[in-house]
Formats: C-alpha cells, sequence, structure tokens
C-alpha cells in the first residue's frame, strides 16, 4: 500500500541524514523522498512516500515523531489532498519520431524545453501515474536518460502542517 | 562576561547540575581538560582506563543515581571508544551526555589526525547528537542535550566540539537546571478504557519493565496488585522495581526467567504493561504470545506502542501519571481462583528449582554463591554484572530490595560493562557496589581495575570462574550438538596475581565456605576487592526457554537435552 506523509523539519545540520538513516535502520521501503526549504527558512518540509503495510506505516510516522529536529508528521489522504512531480525525460529523436515525440507531449501538458538534432527533453508535470503513462509512451521512442524529483504533495483547502 | 567554549562546557555542566564526569583526556579535548583542572573544587573528574570504561562508568553512575552521566574523550579513536558505552545506553534508555573534542573546523572533512565524523558515527546510537559549529550556540547546545537525554524516554546524547569552537570567545550566563520536557498525558477516555478491561479481568498480570524501575512507582505498584488481586512479574530491566520478598512479585519472566512469572503471564487474562517493549527475550514466541489475553500497554515512547506486539489500549505519555489514575479509578477485586493457580506455579517453580539443586554433581553451584550474597549484602549494595551466565543467574537470584541498585547491559548484552559500570554506580551512590562477572567478560575491560585502584573506589569484583564462555557454551550443548567452537578459554590467566599487580587485595575460593568468609572480609574492606570464584562449567542457566519458542518448550533440567 502507498502512504504519501509529510514532514516539517528544522532545517539544520544532518536533519535530511538522521531522516534517511531512520529508514535503513528500521527497514522501511521508501519510494520517493523530496525536501526543500519552506517559506520560513528555519523549517524545511520532506515529502516522503512509503510502500508498505499499516505497520510499516505507523511504525515510520511515529520513528519519525521521535526525530528531535523533526515538528510535525502527518499523513497525507489521497482525496484530501493533491499530489505533484516533475520528470525530466530525454529522448532520441530521428526525423521519423519528432512529431510523434511532439505530439505526445501536447497531449500530456508537457514542455519541450531543450531541442537538438540528435535529441529533445521534455519536462511533464504531474500525479505520479501521468508520469508513468508518459514514460511508456516514450520508452518505445527511445528514452536517453530521465530525472524524477519524487512527490510533493500539500493538503486541500485551508488545512495545514501546523509547526 | 565573555569566556571560552572550553569553559563554557565547564560552566554548563556545573550549571545543569554535573558534580561528576567520567573521561579521558587527549589533543582535541585539551581546553576543555585545562577548564577542569581550573575547576577541579567544582567538577569531579574521574580518569578511567579506557574512553569505553569511562562510558560505562557515567551509565552505571546514571542508573545508581537517576542523574544524567556524563562522559568526555578526545576525537578520533577516543570518540570511537565511546560507541559500545552510547549503544548501550541507548538500547536501556539511560540519559548520557557525551562530550568529544573535533579537529578545528578548518581542518574538518580533511582526514586531519584523529578525525573522525563521530556525529555520523553515533547516529543511528544516540537519542540526538551535536556537531557544535559556532561557539555562540555552545551553552545552548548543551542545556538542550541535557533536556533530550532526561526527557520522556531516557538516552545518550552526544555533543562534538571542534577545538576552535572551545578556544573562541562568548558571552554566557548561567541559567537554572533545564527540566525535561513536558510529557503527553493519557486521555480520559484511555484511561477509562483501561479500567474496563482491568474491572472485567479474572488473571490480571501486571508486567514491568525498565520504564517502571527508578521512578517511584513501587507503592503505585504494589497498591495495583493488592486492588486488582493480580501478580507482577518484569523484564529483565524492570528488576529491583520492586523488592523481591514482596509475595506478588513472581521475579522475571522470559527466557531465563523465573518459572512463574512466564507461566503467569502466559495464563492471565490481562497483562498491564507497565514501561515495557515487550522485547523477544520476555516474550519468546511473539505469534504465540498472549493469545488469551489482553494487553493494555504504558508507555511514554508511542513507537513502542504496537511495536512488538498489537495491545487492546495503548495509554502515551507519563507512564506514571497513568498509572496513578489507573490506580485510582479500577475497582477493588478479588479472585481466588487466579490466587491459587500463581501459588500453585510458584510451588511447581519451587520444586523445579530444588530438584536442579538436588541434582548438582558440585558443591559450588551458583544459587548457593548467590545465597550467601543476599545474606551479607544490605540494602544499599549496588549489584552491577557483565553479561552472560553470571548475569541471568544475577537476574534469577539476587533479592533486590530497593531501585536503583542494579547495572547491567540489557538490551545490547555488553561484555566488558560490568567493571566501569560498577565503579561509576558505586561513586555515584557511594554505597558498596558487587560487581558480578564471569572470566570471558572480565577479560574484555578488566583494565578499569586501576580506575578502583586509583580512586578506592569500594567495588567488589566477584569472578564466577568456569574457564568457558558459559553462556555461548551452554547454547552450543543445547542446540548445536556439545561442538564447543572456541568457547573453551584454556587461558592460564591468575586473577589473584592480576589484583596484587593492579594493587588490590584478591584471593580464589572454590566452596561455599571459603566464598562467604572471603565475601564478608570484602564487604568490611574499605576499597576495591577481587574474588576468583570457581565455579564447573557445565553449570547451565534453568529454565530457560528455547529462543523463539514459548512457556510451552521449557527446559528445566540439563537432562532433558
Amino acid at each position: 500500500m502507498r502512504s504519501v506523509i509529510a514532514v516539517y523539519v528544522e532545517n539544520k545540520y544532518g536533519v535530511l541524514t538522521r531522516v534517511s538513516g531512520l529508514f535503513m535502520r528500521k527497514g522501511f521501503n521508501i519510494d520517493s523522498l523530496t525536501v526543500g526549504e519552506t517559506d520560513d527558512p528555519a523549517f524545511s518540509r520532506i515529502t516522503i512516500t512509503l510502500n508498505g503495510d499499516d505497520y510499516a506505516r505507523e511504525q515510520l510516522i511515529n520513528q519519525l515523531k521521535k526525530l528531535h529536529n523533526v515538528k510535525q508528521v502527518k499523513l497525507l489522504e489521497g482525496e484530501t489532498s493533491v499530489e505533484r512531480e516533475l520528470m525530466l525525460v530525454k529522448v532520441r529523436t530521428t526525423p521519423e519520431n519528432r512529431a510523434e515525440i511532439m505530439a505526445a507531449a501536447e497531449i500530456y501538458r508537457a514542455k519541450i524545453i531543450d531541442y537538438t538534432t540528435e535529441s529533445m527533453c521534455v519536462e511533464v508535470t504531474g500525479e505520479p501515474s501521468k508520469i508513468k503513462a508518459f514514460i511508456e509512451v516514450m520508452k518505445p521512442l527511445g528514452i536517453i536518460e530521465m530525472c524524477r524529483t519524487g512527490v510533493v504533495s500539500l493538503e486541500r483547502g485551508g488545512s495545514i502542517l501546523e509547526k | 562576561m565573555k569566556i571560552s567554549g572550553s569553559r563554557i562546557v565547564i560552566e554548563t555542566l556545573i550549571e545543569q547540575g554535573v558534580t561528576d564526569v567520567f573521561g579521558y583526556p587527549g589533543g582535541q579535548v585539551l581546553n576543555i581538560y585545562d577548564e577542569l583542572y581550573k575547576a577541579s573544587d567544582r567538577l569531579n573528574h574521574v580518569l578511567a582506563a579506557h574512553e569505553q570504561g569511562a562510558a560505562h562508568a557515567a551509565d552505571g553512575y546514571s542508573r545508581a543515581t537517576g542523574k544524567v552521566g556524563v562522559v568526555i574523550a578526545t576525537s578520533g579513536p577516543g570518540a570511537t571508544n565511546l560507541v559500545t558505552g552510547i549503544a548501550t545506553a541507548m538500547l536501556d534508555s539511560i540519559p548520557m551526555v557525551a562530550i568529544t573534542g573535533n579537529v578545528p573546523t578548518s581542518l574538518i572533512g580533511r582526514d586531519s589526525f584523529q578525525e573522525i565524523n563521530i556525529t555520523g558515527v553515533t547516529l543511528p546510537i544516540t537519542k540526538h547528537n551535536y556537531f557544535v559549529q559556532h561557539v555562540s550556540e555552545l551553552a545552548d547546545t548543551i542545556r538542550e542535550a541535557f533536556q533530550i537525554a532526561k526527557s520522556g524516554r531516557p538516552g545518550p546524547v552526544l555533543i562534538d566540539i571542534p577545538k576552535d569552537v572551545q578556544i573562541a570567545e562568548w558571552d554566557y550566563e548561567p541559567t537554572g537546571i533545564v527540566p525535561p520536557y513536558p510529557q503527553e498525558e493519557a486521555s480520559d477516555a484511555d484511561i477509562d478504557r483501561a479500567v474496563a478491561l482491568i474491572n472485567q479481568a479474572k488473571r490480571p498480570y501486571i508486567y514491568i519493565g525498565g520504564g517502571a524501575a527508578g521512578r517511584g512507582m513501587t507503592a503505585d505498584l504494589m497498591a495495583l496488585a493488592e486492588k486488582i488481586d493480580g501478580y507482577i512479574g518484569c523484564t529483565f530491566m524492570g528488576l529491583s522495581a520492586l523488592p523481591n520478598s514482596y509475595p506478588r512479585f513472581l521475579g522475571m519472566q522470559g527466557m531465563h526467567g523465573k518459572y512463574a512469572s512466564s507461566m503467569a503471564n502466559k495464563e492471565a487474562d490481562l497483562v498491564i504493561g507497565v514501561g515495557v517493549r515487550f522485547s523477544d527475550r520476555a516474550t519468546g514466541n511473539t505469534a504465540k504470545y498472549c493469545k488469551n489475553a489482553k494487553i493494555i500497554q504504558l508507555d511514554t515512547d508511542l513507537s513502542e506502542i504496537n511495536k512488538n506486539v498489537k495491545v487492546e489500549v495503548g495509554l502515551i505519555g507519563n507512564i506514571v501519571s497513568s498509572f496513578s489514575r489507573i490506580l485510582e479509578r479500577c475497582a477493588k477485586q478479588e479472585h481466588s481462583e487466579w490466587q491459587q493457580t500463581v501459588e500453585r506455579f510458584k510451588a511447581e517453580a519451587k520444586a523445579i528449582e530444588e530438584q536442579a539443586e538436588a541434582k548438582a554433581t558440585t558443591e559450588m553451584t551458583p544459587k548457593k554463591i548467590f545465597d550467601i550474597i543476599n545474606e551479607v549484602k544490605d540494602e544499599t549494595t549496588v549489584i552491577a554484572t557483565d553479561v552472560g551466565q553470571h548475569q541471568m543467574w544475577t537476574a534469577q537470584y539476587v533479592n533486590f530490595e530497593r531501585p536503583r541498585r542494579f547495572a547491567s547491559s540489557g538490551g545490547l548484552g555488553t561484555m566488558g560493562y560490568g567493571l566501569g559500570a560498577a565503579i561509576g554506580a558505586q561513586i555515584g551512590s557511594g554505597d558498596k557496589t558487587v560487581l558480578i562477572t564471569g572470566d570471558g567478560s572480565f577479560g574484555m575491560n578488566l583494565n578499569e581495575l586501576a580506575t578502583a585502584v586509583t580512586y578506592n573506589t569500594p567495588v567488589i569484583t566477584v569472578i564466577m570462574n568456569n574457564g568457558v564462555l558459559g553462556m555461548v557454551r551452554q547454547w552450543q550443548t543445547l542446540f548445536y550438538g556439545k561442538r564447543y567452537s572456541n568457547t573453551v578459554l584454556g587461558r592460564k590467566t591468575d586473577f589473584v596475581k592480576l589484583a596484587d599487580a593492579f594493587g588490590l587485595p584478591g584471593e580464589r575460593v572454590s566452596t561455599p565456605e571459603e566464598f562467604r568468609a572471603a565475601f564478608e572480609r570484602a564487604m568490611k574492606h574499605d576499597g576495591p576487592y577481587l574474588i576468583d570464584t570457581l565455579i564447573d562449567m557445565d553449570e547451565f542457566v534453568l529454565p530457560m526457554l528455547p529462543p523463539g519458542g514459548s512457556i510451552e518448550d521449557i527446559i528445566t533440567t540439563k537432562e532433558e537435552q
């Protein structure tokens, strides 16, 4: 089962190591982890997607809460939150496939951000399922390399993480 | 007033109520030791023989006093030598602050001489740790370290201070002792749910651990047992929370626990876990554990609730107040059938013990040694142990009479813990301390005898000497077809001569009479003493529940194998 967990942390020396070290120590299986500074530079927000059962999820949340630099941990439910991920994908281009790549990019509302005679780099944003679908479309066309940010997520409406 | 970082360290320690620190000097803590020298009338420093011994001493000091133990070491090897001591404290939730020096910040990350990233090394074995980057943060970092170490579920905190931060000057203003962070309190609804379960129970069993020991809960524990007509058993870490003489206290349960407490836990229809983590050593196979019982768990650490076993009601937060609220609200009960059952278990346990004693082929059985220790020691005597058979015999046979009279490595099971811990516990408590050890464990850190002699610390070392690594050998006997791989020591160490070389009296005994006489002399002696106590290598720790087994698989005699 997939869970998305938002973590508010103090923006201090070694915090990311503490959080990621916990996964190894306790044997959690993490799909993605993103981190970035918030509007208050003293704090960062981490978004974790975890693949595991209820036990793993409860343990992960409880263990995170024990870390001194962790100020808030919240499970984000799919129905009440929005999720986005960004991917850059570089595809080998030939005169034959160029049009198909550009058509796919348009349908997926992706942007072509680099264009050479040999390759194109496409930026696509969306829910992980959309990213996955786009990868499937690009695969037969010849992906050279790709890079994903991992999921970021916020709750819908006025609900926020209290610091 | 502007003072140096190293002086800020000393002033903040004193400000936080520290009176004794353990440690070992070195290149990157020279400045701190210079300030210690100047403050020697206000802060007592105990020089160990090895940083590991110093860390164990700080741990033993904390177990005996309830205060935060403090240890200081230099960078690199000094810091890494603390690792086992810090991990020991972590696994047993012992409050400790470890202070290490490091190379100046300009040299960090360059593999400088004696440089090690100790915050990285100790990340998984500390409750929190700090690398102090600027002298302006130093005093508050130390205060916060103490606060974290003693709050909630206690544990070790490490502060790594580069040398330039020790030298730099900053303003220092003393504050009071920082209080622990306020603890969560269990909700009324949850307390009521727990009370309802207790009121319905016919066979209640209170199961206490390290979280209940030394927290002033003795009277409340007894009062609840009386009120609900229940019995109490404990984990290894719960030993000494209750006097062994208390009739409703059945002692330690689990792998090498008492038959009566393991049976009572199995037969109970309600288990009230107080500051326990349902460790595999105490529960056996968790798939079979408490299948017919409901479980209430009181713990300050929310990650412990449902971690190892699924519980009916989890009371997260202040254990002491949750427990007294339960005590206040639950109904007075009588369970005569349960009483009879437990009395039967006690009788069976006694029979098993007597049978084992009757079958003894030697005169010098562990039980006889502990009977003598129990008779001669008084209620203030602190007992420390190393790890192995002697440790389990201590857990089974020593009569503890008051809390904080026991120092032993439960969770990590650190051989070599005992001597350092005994010295720390003695210095903290001011009371006579007896180290029960084995020839294997003792061999690991016996250099701390030098410390005991230097400070004339009244620690009596009782080596239960059987010439083998007894506990591992017992497993080899039971589960590895008697293939004694590397457990027969074949050493020729003369521990009496060793004592002489270190400068303390020592004697060798091989009968209970000799042991009694020697132990009485040792108890009267003002200073360290060593008794090399010869026992048979084939003595077993029994009963034993095989690993992954449960009470049905109990082994009570050697002949069963």
